[in-house]
């Protein structure tokens, strides 16, 4: 086909006018709705996670948002009510990456909420960093993430790293041998998978250099269902701490197996699952005493409405770790959208970077794409209460040691 | 010292024949490959959750109308889902490569139900969580129990199937459908017979093992996969092979993890089952197809 003059001129005008139109409107024409899409783990393995977690957050934050009318972007002098995209990754990385692309290409969604699990924020990274959106995980954990919060400065690892977490750990250890409440002897045990894998690495190193002794380090494949060997393997070094990187069906594995033979280490740490609801209705007063990653804070007005709000929606507790960690993320994007009054992408990330946020935990400040300071790193059951016991801030409760013997 | 790791590798096998009994009927007589197999077992672990939680029926009474209904929709499946492709299957094999399609559609009706009513999450309760000592080791009832119904199921039904006519006529069925047709056997209602039997089956497991394992609506496939390494390890059809292929895989299982590493119990149980398929394909109880 060729081109002449007229048609060219006329070409111009319409594009003249086609990019001219937009601007002219834009301060009258809002959006009808502000779309909000996500790809996460609705079946598959990851989904006993992500329905614990992840998914109830996002429906009751997007409840009540509408319910005040939607999110209030000052651009239009109005609150406009948020649609959700939701897919299922069928917990497959691919899955999940072609899910954010169709979100973002397809279903032009204006924000994006992240999947569940470490290895699929890792794998849709760079999708969310090649457009722009701001990458809010709160189920993921790596000790890559302040590296990557350099490399994707869109993205925010609110769980942080898992030398941090054993960092605390091996802290409360020293200071236990030092009162003489334990000997230098620990059992630990690991499933063979991501979480397993990094965490058990992480204690390593961290408990050699404090002078502890691993007398029993082993690791499990991931669905292993008989723990007799494991624990009965970890009782017989005479260990006085026993740890588990473990999934929620091991913990609960463990933990039974423990109180069938009445294997009763002083300091006794369980996995992912140990602060879900399941666990104290699974073990009852058997729970108290027992270790794990999170925590919760006893006299925090705030949490406690945010637990009854979840009990409500789903009739059921929130998980005693990322679940609290991740609606505040969500209070965090939803001040921020505000702030900036309308959805710039770029200018919401650099508000989440430096902004400070009121949330259901508290006051938190990111520094460098993390919160610091700002939840509790280890927790321990408490009088039917999982608090938290790690870091020395205000409101943490005494670790009970040795935890108490099993009841039957 | 040694009866501790005997004793949980005998119940954890126990527990492997008991998963795999149901599918080895369903694909050793009723021909029909249910990949949609764990779908049921953790069906029946839902529903003997239910029993207990929401209603506070023990789940062994459970047993009683878990078992029967199982069966009874099985039953159903068959004659509604699956008897179409059997009527128009050419051959066996046919059937055998219809059915596995089949019954993947099936698997994710099945697993889309129990997520839209109980959701992702996972599950547990506890019933029977008592020690019991046997020769200084300990193990919990409810799993002995598991293992007692294994063994019983499988005796009953080993000595049904080899010494009774009604037994006979599905072992009949089993071997050449077509034979069977020229003694006067109904073959395809024998057939329904052996799979309504097999998801009898199969909810039992599901109702036993949902009294110690952690379950939710995705595991379904986890126990697929034991059912079937069980299943062709024992020889198809074959109920002593399951409980034969059941306890070597347990016992492997838990001294490999005693004494060797926990890390290589799945590495040991596959090169097993290799080993198997190399020297005896037709599975170490199965008969030799000509």
């Amino acid at each position: 086909m060729k081109f002449n003059g007229k048609v060219l001129l006329g070409l111009a005008a319409a594009a003249a006018l086609a990019l001219s139109a937009p601007m002219l409107s834009a301060q009258d024409a809002a959006p009808k709705v502000i779309k909000i899409g996500y790809a996460i783990s609705k079946t598959g393995p990851n989904a006993g996670g992500a329905n614990i977690t992840q998914i109830p957050n996002y429906q009751l934050w997007v409840q009540e948002v509408n319910a005040k009318g939607g999110l209030l972007l000052k651009q239009y002098g109005k609150r406009i009510p948020i649609e959700v995209v939701e897919y299922d990754d069928r917990s497959n990385s691919e899955e999940a990456v072609r899910a954010v692309e169709r979100l973002i290409e397809q279903d032009k969604v204006d924000l994006l909420l992240p999947p569940w699990g470490t290895g699929i924020n890792l794998a849709v990274g760079p999708t969310f960093n090649k457009h722009g959106y701001p990458q809010m995980t709160f189920s993921a954990v790596t000790d890559r993430a302040p590296e990557l919060a350099k490399r994707w400065p869109n993205s925010f690892w609110f769980l942080g790293t898992s030398k941090q977490y054993i960092d605390a750990l091996v802290e409360l250890m020293v200071k236990l041998r030092k009162e003489g409440k334990i000997n230098d002897q620990i059992a630990m045990v690991s499933v063979a998978d991501g979480f397993g894998i990094d965490l058990s690495k992480a204690a390593r190193s961290g408990f050699e250099a404090a002078g502890f002794k691993l007398v029993f380090d082993k690791s499990y494949p991931v669905g292993t269902q008989d723990m007799a060997p494991i624990v009965g393997e970890a009782e017989r070094s005479k260990a006085d701490t026993f740890i588990a990187f473990s999934y929620p069906p091991d913990t609960v594995a463990i933990v039974d197996q423990a109180r069938l033979t009445s294997y009763a280490p002083k300091v006794m740490f369980t996995g992912v699952g140990t602060f879900f609801p399941l666990f104290p209705q699974r073990f009852g007063d058997n729970a108290e005493g027992v270790i794990s990653l999170g925590g919760w804070s006893k006299d925090n007005k705030a949490t406690m409405e945010y637990r009854e709000k979840i009990r409500k929606l789903v009739n059921r507790d929130p998980d005693y770790w990322g679940s609290q960690i991740g609606y505040s993320s969500l209070q965090m994007l939803e001040q921020a959208i505000e702030r900036v009054g309308k959805i710039d992408r770029a200018a919401i990330i650099k508000e989440l970077q430096t902004g400070t946020f009121d949330t259901v935990i508290g006051k938190i400040k990111l520094e460098n794409n993390m919160p610091k300071d700002a939840f509790w790193l280890l927790g321990q059951w408490q009088d039917g209460l999982y608090v938290g016991v790690a870091p020395q801030r205000p409101g943490v409760a005494d670790l009970r040691v040795p935890k108490a013997p099993w009841k039957k | 010292m040694i009866t501790e790791p005997l004793l949980s590798g005998i119940t954890l096998g126990g527990i492997y024949a008991l998963i795999a009994m149901g599918l080895t009927l369903q694909y050793g007589v009723a021909r029909i490959m249910n990949l949609s197999y764990g779908e049921s077992l953790v069906a029946a672990c839902f529903a003997a959750l239910w029993l207990f939680t929401a209603v506070s029926v023990n789940p062994l009474i459970g047993l009683l109308v878990i078992v029967p209904l199982a069966a009874l929709i099985n039953w159903l499946v068959y004659q509604v889902l699956l008897m179409p492709l059997v009527k128009r299957a050419p051959s066996r094999d046919a059937l055998e490569v219809d059915s596995i399609l089949a019954t993947f559609g099936l698997l994710f009706v099945a697993q889309g139900i129990m997520l839209a009513i109980f959701g992702g999450n996972y599950f547990s309760y506890s019933f029977l969580a008592i020690p019991v000592k046997i020769f200084g080791a300990t193990v919990s009832a409810s799993r002995l129990l598991a293992l007692a119904f294994a063994v019983v199921i499988g005796l009953a039904l080993y000595l049904g199937l080899t010494r009774t006519r009604a037994g006979t006529a599905i072992r009949a069925v089993a071997v050449d459908p077509v034979s069977a047709l020229l003694v006067a056997i109904d073959v395809r209602a024998t057939a329904a017979f052996a799979y309504a039997l097999g998801g009898a089956l199969v909810a039992a497991g599901g109702v036993l093992v949902s009294m110690f394992l952690t379950f939710n609506a995705s595991l379904g496939v986890v126990f697929t996969m034991k059912a079937l390494i069980v299943v062709i390890m024992g020889g198809v059809g074959n109920l002593m092979g399951c409980l034969v292929a059941g306890m070597i895989l347990g016992l492997t299982e838990t001294f490999v993890a005693t004494y060797v590493d926990p890390g290589l119990t799945l590495a040991a149980t596959y090169i097993i089952f290799i080993a198997v398929l190399l020297l005896r394909p037709q599975g170490l109880f199965g008969a030799r197809r000509s």
